[in-house]
Parts: structure tokens; C-alpha cells; sequence
């Protein structure tokens, strides 16, 4: 039996003096360390706030919510600021019945999230300007 | 009138995928559950898997983790069957309420809260020789 086991991929880039994590995959067990990994090195740096785009993000276990609760924690120890991109409806389901909605700022968008952060333009199709790290 | 579907795993978390689309697969081909209903299972099961390799892991056991995934006329139920230490889901740690800074401080504990939440039943059962926890979705 042949299955398709997707990767996750984490790509950085800076908005200002903002970070933006875009996570693809499936985010377990298997694959949160990675996770975990790269938002310490992401957040080492630290950037005024961090936004972690879960927009292409196929699956989330209660591993993945921790290492968010974990990220929220290191920004607010360096008061940086912390925002999550999620417009899937099962993900936005998992942080309701978590009730983690409560504890995080969600966005639709990566436009939404960055609105109002110092540095960040956006340009004639409405995408914020960001360099790649 | 049922069908089973049975899966044994080594205790190692990237299996974890492979039984998840298993599982996709084998609800998918006759559109067994709405797609919601879909994500809540593969969530449950993988908590449930993810759990079980914990115990095994704890225990040291190299033994495999089995999952029977049975499809009924009303329900889909899954069980994860283990050979470890188990556990006492009433001794989890309660976590603080969402307004409190401290629930920061607690990045485990959820799994056992999502695999009751998200599915109809969830039950633990405990012997000498493991835990399996028996999952049921109605369709």
C-alpha cells in the first residue's frame, strides 16, 4: 500500500520588523518538533511579532496547538506581538473547541493580520511587501 | 452489515500520516462520513495513536499499536488498541481557564479534551495488557 505523506514546510519572511511563518503540511506528533525548531529560531531574532500563516496547513493535532501556546509565550517574554492566519473551517473549529480562539488573535488573511503593523506596505493587489529570509 | 478495517503500527510517530490516510481513504470511497465529520475522526484517531505510542515508548515496548477502523450502517467506530503503561484520564492536569496568563504555561493535555469533544463517544478502557480507547461517529 502506497500513501501520500505530506511534508510540512516552514518559509520565513520579514514584514517590517515583523516575522511571518508560512507553515504547509500536516503539523503531529512526527512533525511538531520541526515546528517547534523553527519558531525558536524565528523568535531568537526577536522580532516585534511573529504571524504564523496556517492557510496551507492540512491537518493540526493537539501537538501543534501546544507548540503555538509555546510560541504566544516566547513573544509575550520578549513583548512581541502574535497572530495566526486561519481561514479553514476545521482549523478554526479545533481553536474554538480548545477554546485557544480565546487565547490567540486569528485572522483571515495575511493582508488582515499585518494591518496596522509599522513598516508593512501593501501593494496594488493588496499583498504586504515582505523579504524573504 | 459491517466492514473492518485493521492496521498495525510500530510505536513510532510517522506512522502517524500513514494511518490518517488510511483512514481518508477508506471513509472516502463511499462518502461514509460529511467531511466535517471526517476531520474530527482523523483528529480523534490520531490523538488516540499518538497516545498509544507514548505508552509504548514509556514502557519500552517494541510492540505494535493496532487500530480496527469498523464501518456500520450507523456509525464508524475506531479502536486503538495498546500494549502499554496506560493512563488515568482522570488524573490529567486541569488547565487553567483561557483568560489566565498561566494557560501559557501548558503546552500538552489537549488530546484526551479533543478526542471526547470531537467525536459522539469516547471511551478509555484499561487492562493489564494496555489501554484501548474505542472511538464511535455516528453517520
Amino acid at each position: 500500500m502506497s500513501v501520500l505523506v505530506i511534508e510540512p514546510t516552514f518559509e520565513v519572511a520579514e514584514y517590517g520588523r515583523w516575522a511571518v511563518m508560512r507553515v504547509t503540511g500536516e503539523i503531529d506528533m512526527a512533525t511538531a518538533p520541526r515546528l517547534r525548531q523553527h519558531v525558536q529560531t524565528v523568535t531568537a531574532r526577536k522580532p516585534a511579532g511573529l504571524v504564523l500563516d496556517l492557510d496551507r496547513v492540512d491537518f493540526i493535532d493537539s501537538t501543534g496547538l501546544g507548540v503555538m501556546v509555546g510560541a504566544a509565550k516566547r513573544m509575550r517574554m520578549i513583548d512581541g506581538g502574535f497572530r495566526i492566519v486561519c481561514s479553514q473551517n476545521h482549523l478554526i473549529h479545533l481553536f474554538e473547541i480548545t477554546r485557544l480562539n480565546e487565547v490567540f488573535d486569528l485572522y483571515e488573511s495575511l493582508e488582515e493580520a499585518l494591518t496596522s503593523v509599522e513598516g508593512v506596505t501593501v501593494d496594488g493587489a493588496g499583498n504586504p511587501d515582505g523579504v524573504a529570509t | 452489515m459491517s466492514e473492518n478495517f485493521d492496521i498495525e503500527i510500530p510505536p513510532a510517530f510517522e506512522h502517524l500520516a500513514m494511518v490518517r490516510s488510511v483512514l481518508s481513504t477508506a471513509l472516502e470511497a463511499e462518502s461514509v462520513l460529511k467531511e466535517e465529520r471526517l476531520q474530527d475522526l482523523r483528529l480523534a484517531l490520531s490523538e488516540a495513536i499518538t497516545n498509544a505510542i507514548e505508552a509504548h515508548n514509556r514502557s519500552g515496548t517494541e510492540a505494535t499499536v493496532r487500530i480496527r477502523i469498523t464501518v456500520a450502517n450507523t456509525k464508524v467506530t475506531v479502536r486503538v488498541t495498546d500494549q502499554g503503561d496506560g493512563f488515568d484520564p482522570s488524573k490529567l492536569k486541569k488547565h487553567p481557564p483561557v483568560t489566565d496568563p498561566e494557560r501559557l504555561e501548558f503546552e500538552r493535555g489537549l488530546g484526551v479534551t479533543l478526542m471526547r469533544r470531537l467525536t459522539d463517544s469516547c471511551t478509555i478502557t484499561q487492562t493489564k495488557k494496555g489501554t484501548t480507547v474505542t472511538l464511535v461517529v455516528q453517520r
